[in-house]
């Protein structure tokens, strides 16, 4: 850029309407949060027994491997907002681009073995 | 990217230079209760479903960390529980408090301070009424 007038020059550079997007992304997921770890509470609060076997059969119900896994998705999507947040506060240096991407990985990675450990548990099948 | 700060220069009135309040303190605690469980709340949710998921032995493994033999809670299961549903119930209280603040409500300064007292009365009786069920109601 450098050519034009003052006018094109500005043209494209501000409002692209997304400037928002983290902000309410972030009230959205924790809207969800609220009702996804609410429920996630009562529900370690109801279990009968906390051994091995009550809890594999519990988790193992799409009742509750469905909302654990939306939990995951919107939890971990929620969090990744607010790391991002803490990073961009205190980190001024260049280690902030290696720090995002870090944190990237982070996220996915452990959304995935989250995800993979449900359904796991879920699609195994009751045993006969 | 940000250009390196010109040290030479001060820093704008910050942390210091307003005299400290429940309103400071409420804020500081959503941002360390939310990284908190972000980080160490995440690795230890990730580890219990993997365990869990692992099998019969890989599971015991993960609870032989938190509880006795006899299996109640052992003092690491009592720190990291208490520490994250504290956590939880105190970021939900201090979210809450933002949901009603992004309305554009509650600025006026005596129902700020007291949105904020509100946000610790109600993450400390939550976090008592859980373990008070969780240890004597079941």
């Amino acid at each position: 850029m450098g050519n034009g007038t003052q006018l094109g020059r500005v043209r494209g550079l501000g409002s692209a309407r997304e400037g928002a997007h983290h902000w309410w992304h972030q009230r959205v997921t924790a809207a969800a949060n609220l009702f996804l770890m609410l429920w996630l509470l009562i529900s370690i609060a109801h279990q009968p027994a906390y051994d091995y076997g009550a809890l594999h059969a519990w988790l193992a119900s799409a009742w509750v491997a469905i909302p654990m896994i939306l939990l995951v998705v919107s939890v971990f999507y929620h969090f990744r907002l607010g790391l991002q947040v803490l990073i961009e506060d205190y980190v001024h240096s260049e280690l902030r681009i290696a720090l995002m991407l870090l944190l990237t990985f982070f996220t996915v990675t452990t959304a995935g073995v989250a995800i993979f450990a449900i359904l796991k548990i879920a699609l195994a099948g009751v045993p006969a | 990217m940000a250009s390196p700060r010109n040290a030479a220069r001060p820093l704008s009135p910050h942390l210091f230079a307003w005299k400290p309040g429940i309103h400071m303190i409420v804020s500081i605690t959503h941002r360390i209760t939310g990284d908190g469980m972000a980080t160490v709340g995440t690795i230890l949710f990730v580890w219990w479903l993997a365990a869990l998921s692992g099998g019969a032995e890989s599971y015991a493994r993960f609870v032989d960390i938190f509880t006795y033999s006899t299996g109640g809670l052992n003092i690491i299961g009592y720190i990291f529980g208490i520490g994250l549903t504290f956590s939880l119930f105190q970021h939900i209280a201090s979210g809450i408090r933002h949901f009603v603040m992004d309305t554009g409500a509650g600025y006026e300064l005596k129902v700020n301070r007291t949105g904020a007292w509100l946000t610790f009365v109600a993450s400390v009786t939550l976090t008592v009424l859980f373990w008070a069920y969780l240890v004597w109601g079941k």
